[in-house]
């Protein structure tokens, strides 16, 4: 799982270091790691095709840049043309004479259902949209009753009726909504295959009883090479607005996404991040692109790292670090700060290449953020000349200390554990020692 | 129409793209030259077999003795031979060692989990048994309510056997709690089968994962031996992530087997070549094939692999 195409792409362009240009040879030697890569990422083959001609196109006749890492230079053009290939981030378009609907629609056990109550929450709550949710699903037993317990859970209306009839539903679903003047109807529709051709027809059927303004197909977000097909079939039947897909909170790199973009030129909506009716995420080709990659949102990731190093502080602790000097409880608070600056830990760890399978393994409470606002307030709590030297800690002023901030000697001992540790790490990496521990990590 | 050309229907129409790629790689050459194996290979990617398994399968392929000269079907039945030959150790029925003997059944979400349960209670009941199935998916909004659907479905199907629901006690209920209950409710009445449905979790929530040890433990308070059989299940249109899927439920819970679920559609479930790779690989003890009562059965490998590559079945 932890894969970085880029070093294997380092490693099959390492021979090019020095050499003017990328030849034709050396870029197909890279691509066809790339193709590894993005098959293990379940990116459907005709995506993989055209994304290959339009790298192999750009990249060919490219300068090799000075200093840079010829691997790296075609990943960064790898990954524009993903982002690209991905499309630009586009918001649910609901123009319409109220009341706007939305038909979900999928294969069975995509998440349409579920999604149905994320989407009418997020209108409600970031749209201020009153919204009603009414099933159509007449076939999975108790489908209508789940419907309606998200509605309840969401606070937006429940579309309740006797008839067990697909097209009856949806016209009097139409009526009640116009009755009530809501500003969104979501169509929740039963589980269908593309080769069903009798549900499909009855998906066409709905439609145009309904006629929606946005029709989305939710598909699961660690779906194979099928997605292209899945996609196609839909989009021909009932022409497709957006597309959701759903558990992206876990460990798939998410191909599907791009095939089935890349199949319908459909725009990508939204991202479903977790059972909780609130984990819903607007798409953002970037961190996608990445997370496709095997390479985590290392954009985001440079950019933090960036300002962060921009800062004086991140400057003048870098000065110290190369000088040899050891650090004080002072600078290990600026690092504290600097990190909290950053979104804390679980924000580091999100961008990181390949961390997101480590982040769920970590115990969510030793990653707590708030931690650090506890530690830095143990730091807040000694005297400067404890903070110069922290030898001078013993039980005594530790205790003091953790008094001074309403924290347990516990708390105390950890943070001056963490200043030996820092300490410990500055003298590998000035060593090297660091390098090569890195190196067999991997 | 019988099981075996039920599947066979299903996986025909899955078949088609692989089919395809087959009859454009053969075209005029009669030989398996590097333009039909290129073909051939991006078939087997197209069946979600993964990239080595498909550059393994065509090594073999290439040392098989093929008949000369060359036709189509031929090249076809090496390839499905070939592949049912790496997937004949997965098929093993499932076995009843104990009385009451007890299913734990798991998976992610929407992998198909309550209607497979659904239906093996039927068959099961058909067949005289007598089944409780544990609703221990005390998560998802309904669960209950759609598990009950289908076990009254299950339990009206037949009069020889019986299928009966123990719901949790109170909303929000442990998990552990009601598939105790279950196994409680099938030692006192002298039941056959104990099926445990639970909520369906994604492979790298390690929280949700450690229930299911949690839920193991509530069992082995009345039978050490129990659960007999762990059970995941798979939905046929998911791709390369099924692996470290697998892999990260049979941590937490030692699985026994495997079912693949949606193999009616499009999907393929080529990743079972890349699972039957594996050292000790689960055997698949049933699979899915449409949204009937009826239409679980068992995995015959040489049937999977012939629709997987496009014979007909009619011939």
């Amino acid at each position: 799982m932890l894969e970085f195409i880029q070093e294997k792409l380092g490693k099959a362009l390492s021979s090019l270091t020095g050499k003017g240009l990328l030849t034709e040879a050396d870029v197909d030697t890279a691509l066809r790691e790339l193709r590894v890569s993005l098959l293990e990422a379940d990116v459907a083959l005709p995506a993989i095709k055209h994304l290959m001609a339009t790298v192999r196109e750009r990249a060919v006749g490219e300068a090799v840049l000075r200093g840079a890492n010829p691997g790296q230079q075609v990943v960064k053009i790898v990954y524009d043309a993903l982002v690209e290939l991905l499309g630009a981030e586009t918001p649910l378009e609901l123009k319409a004479a109220p009341p706007a609907v939305i038909l979900m629609c999928g294969l069975q056990g995509g998440g349409k259902t579920t999604t149905s109550g994320k989407l009418a929450k997020w209108l409600k709550d970031t749209q201020k949209k009153t919204v009603m949710l009414a099933s159509l699903d007449v076939y999975r037993p108790a489908a209508i009753e789940q419907l309606a317990i998200l509605a309840e859970k969401t606070g937006a209306l429940s579309f309740s009726h006797d008839s067990m009839d697909v097209m009856v539903r949806a016209k009097a679903a139409m009526a009640e909504a116009k009755k009530l003047s809501v500003d969104v109807l979501i169509v929740d529709t039963a589980g269908r295959l593309a080769i069903d051709e009798a549900l499909m027809a009855e998906l066409v059927a709905v439609r145009e009883v309904i006629k929606p303004t946005a029709s989305l197909l939710v598909a699961d977000g660690q779906t194979g090479q099928v997605a292209v097909d899945v996609a196609k079939a839909f989009h021909d039947k009932t022409p497709l607005t957006g597309l959701v897909l759903t558990r992206m909170d876990g460990d798939a790199r998410g191909g599907a996404a791009l095939s089935m973009r890349f199949i319908t030129g459909v725009p990508i909506l939204f991202l479903g991040m977790g059972e909780q009716v609130g984990a819903l995420e607007a798409f953002r080709p970037e961190g996608l692109a990445g997370r496709i990659l095997g390479q985590g949102d290392v954009v985001a990731l440079v950019g933090k790292l960036q300002a962060a190093a921009a800062s004086e502080d991140g400057a003048r602790l870098e000065e110290k670090l190369m000088s040899g000097k050891s650090m004080d409880m002072t600078d290990l608070k600026k690092q504290m700060l600097m990190m909290k600056k950053m979104g804390g830990m679980t924000g580091m760890l999100d961008l990181l290449p390949g961390m997101g399978a480590l982040k769920n393994k970590i115990d969510p409470s030793k990653v707590d953020d708030k931690v650090i606002v506890r530690q830095i307030a143990v730091i807040d709590s000694m005297t400067a000349a404890e903070r110069k030297n922290p030898s001078l800690l013993n039980a005594k002023r530790r205790i003091r200390i953790a008094k001074g901030c309403g924290l347990t000697v516990h708390d105390v001992n950890k943070v001056v554990k963490m200043h030996e540790q820092m300490n410990q790490m500055t003298k590998m990496m000035r060593s090297g020692q660091l390098q090569k521990m890195m190196g067999k990590m991997k | 129409m019988s099981w075996l050309s039920r599947i066979t229907a299903g996986l025909t129409k899955s078949a088609a793209n692989v089919t395809e790629g087959i009859k454009q790689a053969i075209g005029i050459a009669a030989k398996l030259d590097d333009a039909t194996l290129e073909a051939l290979e991006e078939a087997l990617i197209a069946a979600d077999t993964s990239l080595p398994v498909a550059q393994a399968l065509l090594k073999d392929l290439k040392k098989a003795k093929l008949p000369d000269p060359l036709t189509q079907e031929a090249l076809k039945q090496a390839l499905a031979d070939l592949i049912a030959a790496r997937l004949q150790p997965l098929a093993q029925p499932l076995s009843f060692p104990a009385s009451p003997t007890v299913i734990l059944v798991a998976g992610v979400n929407g992998a198909g989990k309550t209607t497979t349960i659904g239906k093996l209670a039927a068959q099961w009941a058909a067949q005289g048994k007598h089944v409780v199935v544990a609703a221990a998916d005390t998560f998802r909004a309904a669960a209950v309510a759609q598990l009950k659907v289908w076990t009254d479905r299950a339990d009206a199907s037949t009069k020889k056997g019986s299928v009966s629901i123990v719901p949790p006690a109170k909303e929000g209920a442990d998990s552990a709690s009601v598939a105790y209950a279950a196994l409680e409710k099938a030692q006192n009445e002298h039941a056959d089968i104990v099926l445990i449905d639970t909520a369906g979790r994604l492979a790298n929530r390690a929280d949700l994962l450690a229930e299911l040890p949690k839920l193991n433990r509530a069992l082995q308070k009345q039978d050490a031996t129990a659960p007999h059989h762990t059970l995941l299940v798979l939905d046929a249109t998911l791709g390369q992530s099924t692996l470290p899927q697998v892999a990260e439920f049979h941590k937490q819970i030692p699985l026994t087997g495997l079912i693949v679920t949606k193999l009616d559609g499009t999907a393929k479930a080529g990743f079972l070549l890349a699972l039957a790779a594996q050292p000790n690989p689960l055997p698949v003890v049933a699979i899915g094939v449409g949204e009937s009562l009826d239409d679980l059965g068992p995995f015959e490998p040489s049937a999977f692999a012939a629709a997987l590559v496009g014979i007909d079945s009619a011939k």
